[in-house]
């Protein structure tokens, strides 16, 4: 099959021998599977949690007023069930995890796990429901600007980049390069580290007086300089999950340069190492100065400055007490600098996720492999020079706006040529219509709309009335829900059986994927209805106050019944993930005959320490789906030409 | 090809994801050197503020750097890029082998690190005294708007508090690198650590070399 290579030492070193403790193995892992992970697991619970806040102002949008039912009662509960639950929780699961337990036993154990468990969850959502957020179980505005604030933050900084970036990059990209590990394991196992208790003080922060952040996602002074103590918490949180991340991309940039497998020339690099590549180089040059912004916003809420303060700010009718001074408008720039290029980060590893399942289920190499990689360059750098598209309305100047509006007009055409090049390269190909091919394929036209509708967005003349308009939130929902989502749903089905070694139900796959598809239709294009006819976003009631929204505002039961069946959907997916991990269909190395290296050179799980049973030498593209001039169906990246 | 890899694996103190010493050199240097852009942009982002705002109260801004003692902070400079000689002298004594050396100029590195920050601390103090540190007790009896020279001492703490607290990070980790110099860690084919944290030390000193004249010296003759 393969010439002799040279037996790896990290393989020849730990082949084996040594049994390490738990908490090294699997809680402070120096090992890339292990941490990616780490990272997957606790991604998703905030992806779920973030959903659930969702679901909660979805309650209030349709019924304004109304008590959340169900949930109301469990939130006046004493604590003991609680603390009860939790330590059933710690037992069941420390017996399971000595693996003793067989038979009877051992279902009965795996069932009180699944029960405490969903218990705990639906407890942790349900104590949001305090008498200071929501007497009675009716949601209080305030709690609702909670919700608004912390499911924007959770959703991009706790769930979709963790997931695509430290889950999906971390565990496969080394694996994709043929490394045996990441440059620094050290400072990958640090990056784990900060990113949970980011987002443990993110989830503390709905328990300190007051409640979360409550100024926005984006946290705009000087609301977010007067509010509540949430804001210092989230400003903590928010240094934390930026360190994980600028961590993360250092490892990510070393990694790639450093570590490729012999032969591995950078065009030969499958398209989704290219965009993570680019996304660790945004997150790179983009979050530092946010945490600068961050750390002056902390300075003005504890030390007494005032960066983001200006004079004579006048609150409930009062003068503020502050020195003033300063401009709300340098957090907007400082952040959006960030934030623009976030918005890539959400994108660019999910197209990559999508290019690896297509070219692998279409049987054909990727059309435009170059041209995609050249894209993705020129949007990586196109993107530090879009921002203040995000700020047409605080009267910066015809001239910048035009500046902004032309970059943001060009930016569009290398997202353009990916998305076109992904479609193309289904022509003629023998499409399998598996799972993780369904998500990606659904996340095409879900993508077109999400960036087609951005335009008008990024138009000075016709963002001014679309402006904060639930346009605005259709048009990104589309870009990160039905497109970075699906496409992390396809990464998932896609990678599971090499995380586990088993294959997830396809039926319970394709019962998770047409209801999704339908219910988050359902949800997000009545946004765009609403939007065009001017109803904001951030209303407490949905419109109901204003005149222009009563045409519409029979759109918000539709919308939050399209939510209710999303999460519905997921309980499919749900199933189906804990089940197959024990459960599923066996399989080999390489179940969807793929070409790249994490499929056709490592076992499924890869090797505990070091991935590769032997050091791959790449010999070929990513691609090399049914050459013409051979009678296989499929060529591996490192295997040698057949003669 | 290495065919004999472990027992060479650890007298080069080469990890396990690594083929070879070139390569564990290299990708150190190339993580250090990436680190080091993050902290150009997150100091770019305290430097762009700067610019905002004194474009803003440049008034304001004359006057404050008037406040600040342009002696200790040129000494302050002087101090720092000793401490830089002295890194780079350890790094040396590393790459050569002389373990003793390389311990005495990263403790030498380390005493200048603490001057600097002692005398910053001298400098803070005078500010307290005056009252012009931001806050309710900040005033200003110049013709100046207060917020305007209160907006100067807002960056100048701000900047150089993080520019500080880069120097105590710095000197915690040079004491590490001393004690595992002492003990001997590192080799003419090991010393990635110390020139790693070199880069860092000689980063935070090219900071201060921005912030001296931005804040002490910009406007001081006008």
């Amino acid at each position: 099959m393969s010439v002799p290579e040279k037996q790896p030492a990290a393989v020849a070193e730990h082949h084996g021998h040594h049994e390490e403790p738990f908490w090294k193995k699997y809680i402070f892992s120096q090992d890339h599977k292990v941490i990616g992970l780490q990272y997957g697991i606790t991604a998703l619970f905030f992806l779920m949690f973030g959903f659930c806040l969702m679901l909660l102002m979805r309650w209030q949008l349709a019924f304004p007023g109304k008590p959340v039912p169900l949930l109301g009662g469990l939130a006046s509960m004493s604590r003991l069930f609680i603390y009860g639950a939790l330590l059933i929780l710690a037992i069941a699961a420390v017996y399971l995890l000595r693996g003793r337990a067989t038979g009877a036993v051992r279902g009965l154990a795996v069932a009180v796990v699944t029960l405490a468990s969903v218990f705990l969850f639906v407890t942790l959502v349900a104590r949001l429901l305090s008498d200071a957020n929501a007497p009675g179980g009716i949601i209080l505005p305030e709690f609702y600007n909670q919700l608004g604030a912390m499911h924007g933050t959770i959703m991009v900084f706790l769930a979709v980049v963790p997931l695509l970036v430290g889950a999906f990059g971390n565990y496969v990209l080394p694996l994709q390069i043929g490394a045996p590990d990441m440059a620094f394991p050290k400072l990958n196992m640090a990056s784990y580290w900060c990113y949970l208790p980011g987002g443990l003080v993110m989830l503390m922060s709905f328990f300190v007086p007051g409640g979360a952040a409550n100024s926005g996602w984006t946290s705009y002074p000087p609301l977010s300089n007067i509010a509540t103590q949430g804001q210092t918490w989230w400003l903590f949180g928010m240094v934390l999950l930026i360190t994980s991340s600028l961590l993360g991309s250092v490892n990510f940039i070393t990694t790639v340069f450093q570590l490729r497998a012999k032969g591995l020339s950078f065009m030969r690099l499958p398209f989704f190492c290219w965009a993570q590549l680019v996304t660790s180089f945004l997150l790179l040059l983009a979050f530092p100065p946010l945490e600068a912004a961050g750390i002056l916003q902390l300075a003005d809420r504890l030390l007494g400055t005032s960066f983001f303060m200006p004079s004579g700010l006048v609150v409930s009718g009062q003068v503020l007490d502050v020195a003033g001074g300063g401009s709300p408008l340098l957090w907007q720039h400082l952040f959006w600098f960030l934030a623009h290029p976030e918005v890539y980060v959400l994108i660019l590893p999910a197209m990559g996720i999508v290019a690896e399942v297509i070219a692998n289920n279409t049987r054909k190499p990727l059309w435009g492999y170059k041209a995609m990689v050249y894209a993705t360059i020129f949007l990586g750098f196109m993107s530090f020079i879009v921002w203040a598209h995000h700020m047409f309305l605080t009267g910066m100047g015809t001239s910048i706006s035009a500046f902004f509006q032309t970059t943001t007009m060009i930016i569009s055409v290398p997202s353009v040529v990916i998305l076109t090049a992904l479609l193309i390269s289904l022509w003629g190909g023998s499409i399998r219509f598996n799972t993780p091919m369904l998500f990606a394929l659904a996340f095409l036209p879900m993508f077109g709309i999400g960036g087609l509708t951005g335009l008008p967005l990024g138009l000075a003349p016709s963002d001014i009335h679309l402006h904060d308009t639930y346009y605005v939130i259709g048009h990104f929902h589309y870009v990160v829900a039905p497109g970075t989502i699906f496409a992390i749903f396809a990464g998932i089905y896609y990678w599971f059986p090499k995380f586990t070694g088993r294959k997830m139900s396809e039926a319970l796959g394709k019962l998770h994927f047409w209801p999704s598809l339908i219910a988050i239709n359902c949800v997000f294009m009545p946004m765009f209805i609403q939007g065009l006819a001017g109803v904001s976003r951030r209303l407490y009631d949905g419109g109901q106050q204003y005149a222009h929204a009563q045409e519409v505002l029979h759109w918000n039961a539709f919308m939050s019944a399209g939510a209710y069946m999303l999460l519905l959907a997921q309980i499919p997916f749900i199933f189906n993930f804990f089940w197959s991990m024990r459960r599923g269909e066996k399989v080999g190395a390489n179940p969807w005959q793929a070409t790249t290296l994490e499929w056709a050179a490592a076992p499924s799980p890869p090797v505990a320490h070091g991935n590769f049973p032997q050091v791959p030498v790449v010999v070929r593209g990513p691609y090399e789906y049914s050459p013409p001039d051979e009678d296989v169906e499929f060529l591996p990246q490192h295997t040698p030409q057949q003669a | 090809m290495i065919s004999d890899a472990k027992p060479d694996r650890q007298t080069w103190g080469l990890d396990h994801q690594f083929d070879s010493v070139d390569q564990q050199r290299e990708s150190s240097f190339l993580g250090m050197w990436i680190f080091l852009v993050t902290e150009i942009m997150f100091f770019g982002g305290l430097f762009a503020t700067y610019i905002v705002y004194r474009g803003q109260n440049t008034d304001g801004f004359v006057a404050g750097s008037h406040e600040l003692d342009i002696t200790l902070g040129a000494v302050n400079t002087a101090v720092l890029i000793g401490s830089s000689l002295t890194m780079a002298l350890a790094v040396w004594a590393a790459q050569t082998d002389r373990r003793k050396a390389t311990v005495w100029f990263i403790l030498a590195t380390i005493l200048l690190g603490g001057v600097f920050l002692g005398v910053k601390v001298v400098e803070y103090g005078a500010k307290f005294e005056h009252h012009l540190v931001p806050g309710p007790e900040f005033h200003w009896p110049g013709p100046e708007k207060t917020e305007s020279v209160q907006m100067f001492f807002n960056l100048y703490f701000l900047m150089t508090g993080l520019h500080a607290l880069h120097m105590i990070i710095g000197i915690g980790i040079l004491a590490v690198l001393a004690w595992l110099a002492w003990r001997g860690v590192f080799s003419a084919s090991n010393h990635n650590l110390v020139e790693g944290v070199g880069l860092y030390w000689h980063f935070v000193d090219i900071v201060w070399i921005f912030l001296f004249p931005l804040l002490y010296l910009l406007g001081r003759s006008g």
